[in-house]
């Protein structure tokens, strides 16, 4: 399942739902899951909030892709992949993945392969709102560029 | 030819718009495409390219009624 919400979600609470209701009881051994969170500093700076832009239907289409590529390369049972757009506030957290497997060396390298997919090629961009200081007053500046992940 | 292009995050910013409609004939590529809508905007960040919602390069095709988006690059996660 693939999801781009709005609002501010519960990462727990999602993937306990989802796991109730995917109906994989006795299946899965294994399930590894990412999520990630804003943080209120960024190179150097204080920041306030963000805002996520994303490109709708190409997002969807993206992440789609990304989920099958890796269901064409490992052993899953099931996948969630949860990300937010609009205005987030630091510790809000940004995106989910989370991966079902009978076992956990395909749990844990699809789950890292989707994530590392989806920060370099699903179309998300961050604004972030910087807070003022003694050089300058608050300042808004997009992310440039994600980190690799390896 | 009429193509739907559509620009995001800061090429959004630079261009003051998030869409246009190009009705224009004579471009045969995505890249073609980026030439006539940036010339004099003076673009000089790294500019990614898409056709009908899917990567493309420079050299792609585009027909009457695609969707080409520019932007830069991503930072989503």
């Amino acid at each position: 399942m693939i999801k781009i919400l709005e609002v501010a979600f519960d990462p727990w609470l999602e993937l306990s739902s989802f796991q109730s209701e995917m109906k994989r009881d006795g299946e899965f051994g294994a399930c590894a899951n990412f999520i990630g969170t804003m943080r209120d500093m960024n190179e150097g700076d204080a920041v306030n909030g963000m805002f996520l832009e994303h490109y709708p239907g190409m997002t969807e289409k993206h992440l789609d892709k990304i989920v099958q590529d890796a269901k064409e390369k490992w052993d899953l049972l099931e996948t969630l992949v949860i990300h937010r757009v609009g205005e987030l506030l630091p510790n809000d957290p940004i995106v989910l993945v989370a991966v079902w497997s009978a076992h956990r060396k395909d749990a844990f390298e699809a789950s890292r392969f989707i994530m590392e997919d989806l920060k370099s090629k699903a179309p998300f961009w961050k604004k972030e709102n910087l807070k003022a200081n003694e050089q300058r007053a608050e300042k808004n500046r997009w992310v440039a560029k994600n980190t690799s992940g390896y | 030819m009429s193509i739907k292009v559509l620009y995001f995050a800061s090429l959004k910013e630079l261009f003051g718009h998030a869409d246009e409609q190009v009705n224009i004939e004579g471009l045969d590529t995505v890249g073609d495409v980026w030439t006539f809508v940036s010339n004099g905007n003076g673009v000089s960040q790294q500019v990614l390219f898409s056709l009908n919602q899917e990567y493309a390069d420079a050299d792609a095709l585009v027909k009457n009624g695609d969707e080409v988006a520019f932007f830069p690059p991503v930072t989503g996660g």
